[in-house]
């Protein structure tokens, strides 16, 4: 179950449908096994195909398109049977990348956002530190200036793309201030002397994205890397948020309607007590009303969209609620799927033992589930 | 070089299809480009790319004014389309799609070079591409699986039940080429886009000069009965005993494979 917007929608979903089908899935299982992906080869085809840079400027070979195509990109790389494949790409699409693409300098943006788009070029978002997640505010790796350079010191843990990252979008403290005051963005080579990748993370789940802990010592890049406004990197990185959470609800989605759809299949299949499971009413019930939690999630995602291409001052509020609800419905989802499947949905050779380890996550990245509630309480003055 | 592929638009094989009371397959869903024609269109595009210059025409003969396969194939890098689209068509048999077809590569005009599937994923005649070189005076040139052109001639690999036949002939000519003989692209983004400003010229069977030669008037066979296909027999089985290899060697022996 889809929504058509338009047949040029339609068409692009065929597309990357086809395209996944044929180009990642068939090598999903070995790259779980192998714990990362070939993030140059598929970022590569990618670009080719030129879905890394849907909404970016023609001039850097983007497409300059409206938002709304990122609807059909994200449901259709949800049917990706893993989730850290389509994590390690919506993190160049729309987690590293959106900030440089507003805010960037044109000379920055031909560096770094170009070759991003063409797919040459694999970027990873560093924000997470060891003692500052979800609370931004408490980061603490810092960049002195010292003439035209930052002089970068500490750690970024939990970086999706880490290992095989080119450059980092980096959030970095560069003055006294403290809280969320004098942060700055920062595009970082990987290959600057004093940066090193110091652990490959193990995980729960998303087993084929290669998750890092980096370190920095007196690794030094120009001023001129600075995106946007030197200082207005924390409000630069909460916008940046808001477009990581909507791609997460819309691969959300599309994993969900799979996960669904595959489920009612196997129910259809399945006899036990001489008919099929899918015959159970109390089973038939479950399904369709997750289903329809999934229908009013997918129409909000469309909303979130459209809000977007409208610039409506809503996204802040509506991209938090949807990543909340993703979040806490894909964990439902997967819950079901693995017990109406039973013991064979706990082995782990059925899709259901990878998707339920997969789907815990959303409730985590991006902002944690409290952290949504607490920016929705404060902007809907629900606050003492 | 101008070169065109006839592209047939389909009903998804993926959804379960209906025969109407004429016992021809139900096209009033939406319609997808039959994958056979992607190969196609692949190779059309790279011929043009390789001889430095020209363009890709497509035609289609399809009900409803339908464009979602001819989008495809036009998002792909085709330049241009025709399609011929009329209530009129509908009950044509093989010849009578050759004529429209045929009609369409004349419309398309100072055309070097026809390219079909070798059947369609629906119909399976097999016959079209040959009837059209016929009613075109061209030659036929069938199931290619390599194709090359150079200085006005064409050269193809024919595969054969014991490999493949060169053939060779002068531009123009209808050639059909098979699944595999090159790996369809995948519509970029921009393609896509691109696709929904080029020209597609709608035509009736009227327009072509072909009013009463198409559809149930035109047709010179009807579909008199549609049976299921017997099920298949079931194989052999044969429950290894520590001698079961002895039975395979017997078996292949006896088709002559080893």
């Amino acid at each position: 179950m889809t929504i058509a917007r338009s047949p040029e929608h339609e068409l692009f979903r065929a597309t990357v449908r086809d395209f996944v089908a044929r180009e990642v899935t068939p090598f999903v299982d070995e790259w779980e096994a192998n714990g990362i992906f070939p993030a140059h080869d598929v970022f590569a085809k990618l670009g080719a195909l030129g879905v890394l840079g849907l909404e970016y400027a023609p001039e850097l070979g983007g497409a300059g398109v409206d938002h709304t195509y990122k609807v059909v990109l994200g449901e259709e790389l949800g049917r990706i049977p893993c989730g850290g494949v389509s994590m390690a790409i919506t993190v160049q699409l729309d987690m590293a990348t959106p900030s440089l693409a507003r805010h960037g300098s044109p000379d920055l943006q031909a560096r770094y956002l170009a070759p991003a788009i063409r797919g040459e070029h694999v970027a990873a978002i560093a924000v997470t530190e060891p003692d500052a997640g979800s609370d931004v505010a408490g980061l603490r790796t810092r960049a002195r200036r010292d003439g035209d350079e930052w002089v970068v010191n500490g750690t970024k843990l939990y970086i999706t793309n880490g290992v095989q990252a080119d450059w980092l979008c980096l959030l970095v403290r560069t003055s006294n201030e403290g809280g969320y005051q004098g942060m700055s963005q920062i595009v970082f080579p990987t290959d600057t002397p004093g940066f090193s990748v110091s652990r490959k993370l193990d995980k729960l789940g998303n087993r084929s994205s290669d998750t890092a802990e980096l370190s920095f010592v007196d690794a030094r890049v120009p001023v001129a890397n600075t995106i946007g406004e030197i200082g207005r990197g924390f409000q630069q990185q909460m916008e940046q948020f808001e477009y990581e959470r909507l791609i997460a609800s819309y691969v959300a989605v599309g994993q969900m309607q799979c996960a669904l759809e595959r489920t009612r299949e196997y129910l259809r299949e399945r006899h036990a007590f001489g008919r099929p499971l899918l015959a159970n009413q109390h089973l038939q019930y479950l399904w369709a009303e997750l289903a329809a939690e999934l229908d009013l999630l997918r129409h909000y995602n469309w909303s979130c969209a459209d809000a977007i291409v409208a610039g409506n001052d809503e996204v802040r509020r509506m991209s938090a609620i949807a990543k909340l609800k993703a979040g806490r419905l894909i964990r439902e989802v997967a819950d079901f799927c693995i017990q109406v499947h039973g013991g064979i949905g706990y082995m782990e050779e059925t899709w259901t033992a990878r998707f339920y380890r997969d789907a815990r996550l959303l409730s985590i990245g991006g902002g944690a589930d409290e952290v949504m509630l607490q920016l929705l309480s404060r902007l809907d003055g629900a606050t003492a | 070089m101008h070169v065109v592929v006839c592209v047939k638009q389909i009903p998804d094989p993926a959804v379960p299809g209906a025969l109407d009371a004429y016992n021809t397959l139900q096209r009033e869903g939406k319609l997808i480009l039959d994958e056979s024609d992607s190969y196609g269109v692949e190779m059309a595009l790279q011929l043009v790319d390789a001889a430095g210059g020209g363009e890709v025409t497509l035609i289609s003969m399809a009900p409803n004014g339908e464009v979602s396969g001819l989008r495809t194939a036009l998002a792909m890098g085709a330049a241009k389309a025709i399609l011929v689209s009329d209530p009129a068509l509908a009950g044509s048999d093989a010849l009578g799609t050759a004529k429209v077809l045929a009609k369409c590569v004349e419309r398309a005009g100072g055309v070097d070079l026809v390219l079909a599937a070798t059947e369609s994923s629906d119909g399976y005649t097999g016959t079209v591409p040959a009837q059209m070189a016929e009613l075109l005076s061209m030659p036929a040139l069938t199931f290619a699986k390599h194709v090359e052109v150079a200085d006005g001639k064409i050269k193809i690999q024919r595969q054969t039940e014991a490999g493949y036949d060169v053939v060779e002939a002068s531009l123009p000519v209808v050639v059909t080429v098979t699944a595999g003989v090159v790996e369809p692209r995948y519509p970029s983004f921009k393609g896509i886009m691109a696709a929904k400003n080029k020209p597609v010229d709608a035509v009736t069977a009227a327009d072509l000069g072909l009013a009463d030669q198409v559809g149930w008037a035109g047709a010179r066979q009807e579909i008199t009965g549609v049976t299921q296909a017997p099920a298949r027999q079931a194989g052999e089985k044969i429950e290894d005993d520590g001698t079961g290899f002895e039975k395979i060697v017997g078996y292949l022996e006896k088709l002559k494979v080893i």
